[in-house]
């Protein structure tokens, strides 16, 4: 087991520098010069020139990712232009928020996920199954973002129940575990947790089904076994596909979370990624792709060692 | 006896063999939700193409008079936007740039991931080892960021709309390919075209293509869907398609404020684009399991 740690560890380390070679190389293709955010449009070529010493532009670029890589491992990811403050702790303060946002969707996308999925596949081809593969159908392609819209249409502004915008009362940014603070959660948790639903719902159902068809599973039935124990067998089985499933789908929640975001105004990573973009906030945007991309790299890599720790088969080959 | 044999042979129909890809079309056919979602989907992609000559209002001329017209309007049926300008006639003309932005990636991803992935597994070794750790790297991305940073980084517009979905398509398509085409490689058909001499760029091209395409194909008529949501949701969030233009991310996007005067004419863009994004995971859907002979 630690050998396996160990090398999947090491396996890493080149993902994680590439990773940081792509979120460098982001700033370089972007049209035009990247000083353009920060430079005033009358500045002189003297200025310009001093800033571009400043910022260290006029080095080569494999020396400016060098440079670039060993602040970033000492945790400076340099300042935002817009506010002036470090970037990371901008970025670190955002992820919280994003996290309780995804923590929320996935523990309504997976027990709503699991469940379906866990029905359909064992009352297989019955209207059971047909509306819970629906369901999922629907969950896979609905664009989330309109979703969304259509609930803020629905729930607060025809009912007035919920909040349509923000995370908490008077904008404060204060999160807080109490029904003040969480009304403003319920709708974007909701929206977000569709899509994994979905897609736990339609793996989940085709791993039963396939379990279930299985000749171990006829043995267990003929040997007299009770259908509760043959269920048992089925969620041992389906266990370690699903759980690195829903790994993936609470990385996708985190890292795609910007749209949802957008529409709800929750004052997350992916509503700072997008006052990023807009204000031209170069350093601001690497940033958060940056610290985003690792956290899903951190989070696969810890869904292969869980998955590897349940499940003997994956780590003897 | 013999006789009897031989009558009974005469007898019997003479149906030839059907091939692999009849019998899939057969079954596919027959699949009444693959074909209903297929013929929604036609239906949406040629009153986009002719929608000039459909006698629709024009879709950019706006009036200060007629602005958020409600569902059921005489003369403005599906109601009006936030500028007075008709929604059917901007839905209809909206499907030309949405079903372009949202299907050209993936078409480009799929010439693109095909050759990388058919080369990578047929050639193998250190190339094999060079395209799929690159492959590795972009899956390090979950798809909506690396997309959003790539659109972001270029700044907005249909172009880098394309280009950042596309670069978010080939690896996945890469990776399919991949395996697929390491799976065929060592088959005996492939040892027989090396064996009788053919180079390796002919038996790519001719024996190895046509038996990797179709699952390659499936798996990327399965992302149509979530580029049709990446594509219009990069435009809802102002970095795809530009204003005055008619595109239902966009469309959507400008109507979000629109939500408290006539909510349900400023729902109806994100309605199309689920419906096509719903048709076509239906369709991929009924393909793969017309595709699965053995069931």
């Amino acid at each position: 087991m630690f050998i396996y740690i160990a090398r999947r560890i090491v396996y890493v380390i080149p993902i994680v520098i590439s990773v940081a070679l792509v979120c460098f190389l982001l700033v370089h293709i972007t049209p035009g010069d990247p000083l353009v955010a920060v430079l005033p449009a009358d500045a002189s070529q003297e200025l310009a020139a001093q800033l571009r010493v400043a910022y260290g532009f006029d080095r080569p670029l494999p020396v400016q990712f060098g440079l670039w890589l060993w602040k970033a491992l000492h945790g400076d990811l340099g300042n935002s232009i817009a506010t002036g403050r470090p970037v990371l702790a901008e970025v670190l303060r955002a992820v919280g928020n994003t996290v309780t946002l995804a923590i929320a969707a996935a523990t309504i996308g997976f027990s709503f996920g699991l469940f379906f999925g866990l029905v359909a596949g064992y009352f297989r081809d019955t209207w059971i199954d047909k509306v819970a593969t629906s369901i999922a159908i629907a969950g896979v392609s609905v664009p989330h973002y309109w979703l969304g819209m259509v609930l803020v249409i629905i729930f607060s502004v025809q009912l007035n129940w919920l909040p349509a915008v923000g995370a908490g009362p008077g904008g404060s940014g204060q999160w807080g575990w109490d029904w003040e603070h969480l009304k403003y959660l319920v709708l974007p948790a909701i929206t977000t947790s569709v899509i994994p639903m979905g897609i736990v719902t339609r793996t989940v159902r085709a791993l039963t089904g396939d379990i279930l068809s299985q000749d171990f599973v006829e043995a267990l039935r003929a040997k007299g076994l009770r259908e509760t124990g043959v269920f048992r067998h089925v969620i041992k089985n389906a266990a370690p596909t699903a759980l690195a499933v829903m790994g993936l789908q609470l990385g996708y929640m985190l890292g795609g979370s910007i749209l949802i975001e957008t529409v709800f105004s929750w004052p997350g990573s992916g509503l700072l990624l997008n006052s990023a973009i807009f204000q031209r906030d170069l350093p601001l945007l690497q940033g958060t792709i940056l610290v985003l991309a690792l956290f899903f790299v951190f989070l696969n890599l810890v869904v292969d060692i869980a998955q590897a720790a349940i499940d003997p088969r994956i780590k003897r080959s | 006896m013999t006789t009897m044999t031989d009558t009974a042979l005469q007898s019997a129909p003479a149906t030839p063999a059907r091939g692999y890809w009849a019998t899939v079309g057969r079954r596919l056919r027959r699949d009444k939700v693959a074909m209903g979602c297929a013929l929604i989907l036609l239906l949406i992609f040629v009153s986009a193409l002719v929608a000039p000559w459909l006698g629709l209002a024009d879709p950019y001329q706006g009036s200060m008079i007629r602005r958020l017209k409600p569902i059921g309007t005489p003369n403005y049926l599906l109601g009006t936007d936030e500028l007075g300008r008709d929604m059917l006639a901007r839905l209809v003309y909206g499907g030309r740039l949405s079903l372009l932005i949202g299907i050209l990636p993936v078409i480009l991803a799929f010439g693109i991931g095909t050759s990388l992935g058919l080369v990578a597994g047929y050639v193998g070794g250190k190339l094999n080892t060079a395209i799929m750790r690159t492959v590795d790297v972009f899956y390090a991305f979950p798809s909506v960021l690396l997309a959003i940073a790539i659109s972001g980084a270029l700044g907005a517009g249909i172009t880098n709309s394309i280009v950042s979905l596309t670069v978010v398509f080939v690896p996945q398509i890469t990776r399919v390919a991949e395996s697929v085409t390491t799976g065929v490689r060592n088959m005996d058909f492939v040892e027989a075209a090396r064996a009788s001499g053919a180079d390796a760029f002919t038996i790519m091209r001719v024996h190895m293509l046509g038996n990797v395409l179709g699952p390659i194909f499936v798996y990327a008529t399965g992302l149509i869907s979530v580029s049709m949501i990446l594509a219009a949701g990069l435009s809802f969030l102002g970095l795809g398609t530009k204003p005055p233009e008619p595109e239902w991310g966009l469309m959507l996007n400008t109507l979000r404020t629109a939500i408290y005067v006539n909510p349900w004419v400023a729902a109806l863009p994100g309605a199309m684009i689920f419906a096509v994004s719903i048709c076509f995971n239906l369709l991929s859907d009924g393909m793969r399991s017309a595709m699965d002979i053995r069931n």
